[in-house]
């Protein structure tokens, strides 16, 4: 066991954890940050998505220990606007808007992800999205309004109304 | 996965040291393949040395008409460089087809060349290009170091530092993507070399790993153009079989797949 220290959302913090324990784990248990999920456990479904030093990465496919002074946004610290207040992001607005999830259970990797997406393409075609999403699965929506939502989000973070 | 020990190289001098100190220590680069690897409890090492914060093997640039690539350049690196788009834009293109957007955020091209597996894009570039596998302890030719099915050249205690790409006239990798997985059926890169030599390198078909298409080299210096791909078949005896594909298709994705990528050159 050592401590790992690490920025998450913006703030300091340190837990507990073995040199095995994955990050996705160290999130949801140490951390208390359960709105990152395991989903398929073999680094195919996305569920586990976060941002490691503004890169979109699958938490599932890395030790925590690995993320050690690392700067780490997970869903819960998405909903910040510019001047640190309260406010959906662009994505999760478009989201909400669309439809863009049933059960919810992919949804912060699809946000993770698409955040991502748009950051590297802000104006990206419907193959660019599908595309940037090969690495998170739906098994619900069958992905038509999550590619919307990707698409309204752009428009939202372009400054469209 | 099984209790390890994390160990974070500082630098190439350490990761060495590290390795040669616990004769059941593993190297990790991204991790990418590793990481699953070890939570299927298909590997046991008593260490993980980590190589993601040793500088020295980073950094992509070109030299006297050779593309220099650090072995723990990240598949996005490779992907996004203005150095690797105009040397060797096929290969940038290669990088954009490994796994998704987050394994290219991690992965990187010195783990995925030397895990070899069977399937992955990479090998297919190194064998079509020539490139030569930098190491802590020498230099080792594309033709001489893939052994096999996730099987390398490399001794122990061997690290790859740099991957040299010498710059080819042209180059196009066509890949015959698994629908769910993505992972090559059949990837084939062809590259015409500085000195007007044409090399094919296939990935993701055959039964021991990424191989050289020789048939189609000689038939391809003859005479650069569709119709001398015309009838030319990869042995289905020399190509992997399994649950995703008989090996007949297996072969006959290979052609499909050059003509593929022989059209983008011409």
């Amino acid at each position: 066991m050592s401590k790992i220290e690490m920025t998450v959302n913006g703030k300091k913090v340190a837990g507990e954890a073995e040199d095995r324990t994955l990050l996705v784990n160290f999130l949801r248990d140490n951390l208390g940050l359960t709105g990152t999920h395991v989903g398929c456990d073999t680094s195919q479904c996305g569920c586990c998505t976060i941002h490691l030093n503004g890169d979109a990465i699958k938490s599932c496919a890395m030790l925590a220990i690995q993320a050690e002074g690392a700067d780490i946004v997970t869903i819960e610290g998405m909903a910040k606007g510019p001047k640190g207040e309260e406010r959906l992001h662009p994505v999760q607005q478009a989201f909400t808007e669309c439809h863009g999830l049933q059960c919810g259970f992919c949804t912060p990797g699809m946000i993770m992800t698409s955040a991502a997406i748009l950051k590297q393409n802000p104006d990206p075609s419907e193959q660019d999205i599908i595309k940037g999403l090969h690495g998170n699965l739906c098994r619900c929506t069958g992905y038509v309004n999550i590619v919307k939502s990707v698409k309204r989000a752009a428009e939202l973070t372009r400054g469209g109304a | 996965m099984y209790a390890l020990n994390y160990q974070r190289a500082k630098s190439l001098d350490e990761a060495v040291k590290l390795l040669a100190a616990e004769p059941e220590a593993k190297l990790m680069a991204g991790g990418q393949t590793l990481i699953p690897t070890l939570k299927a409890r298909l590997a046991q090492p008593s260490h993980l040395i980590d190589l993601g914060r040793v500088a020295e093997l980073k950094g992509i640039e070109v030299k006297d008409g050779v593309l220099s690539v650090g072995a723990m350049s990240k598949h996005y690196e490779v992907m996004t460089s203005a150095v690797v788009q105009k040397a060797i834009p096929g290969l940038a293109n290669m990088a954009s087809l490994i796994g998704d957007l987050q394994v290219r955020n991690m992965g990187t091209m010195g783990g995925s060349i030397a895990n070899n597996d069977p399937a992955a894009d990479y090998p297919a570039g190194v064998l079509a290009h020539n490139v030569t596998i930098v190491t802590n302890k020498r230099e080792i030719k594309a033709d001489d170091y893939f052994q096999g099915m996730f099987a390398t050249a490399l001794e122990e205690g061997e690290i790859i530092t740099k991957l040299l790409w010498p710059v080819p006239k042209k180059s196009v990798y066509a890949k015959f993507e698994h629908p769910a997985s993505g992972y090559a059926m059949a990837g084939v890169c062809i590259a015409q070399l500085a000195d007007g030599s044409v090399r094919v390198g296939v990935t993701g078909a055959g039964s021991s790993g990424a191989f050289r298409w020789t048939e189609a080299e000689e038939a391809l210096a003859k005479s650069f153009s569709l119709k001398a791909l015309e009838g030319l078949k990869v042995d289905p005896e020399t190509c992997l079989g399994d649950l995703h594909a008989p090996a007949e298709y297996r072969a006959h994705l290979v052609g499909v797949m050059a003509k593929r990528a022989l059209e983008k050159m011409l």
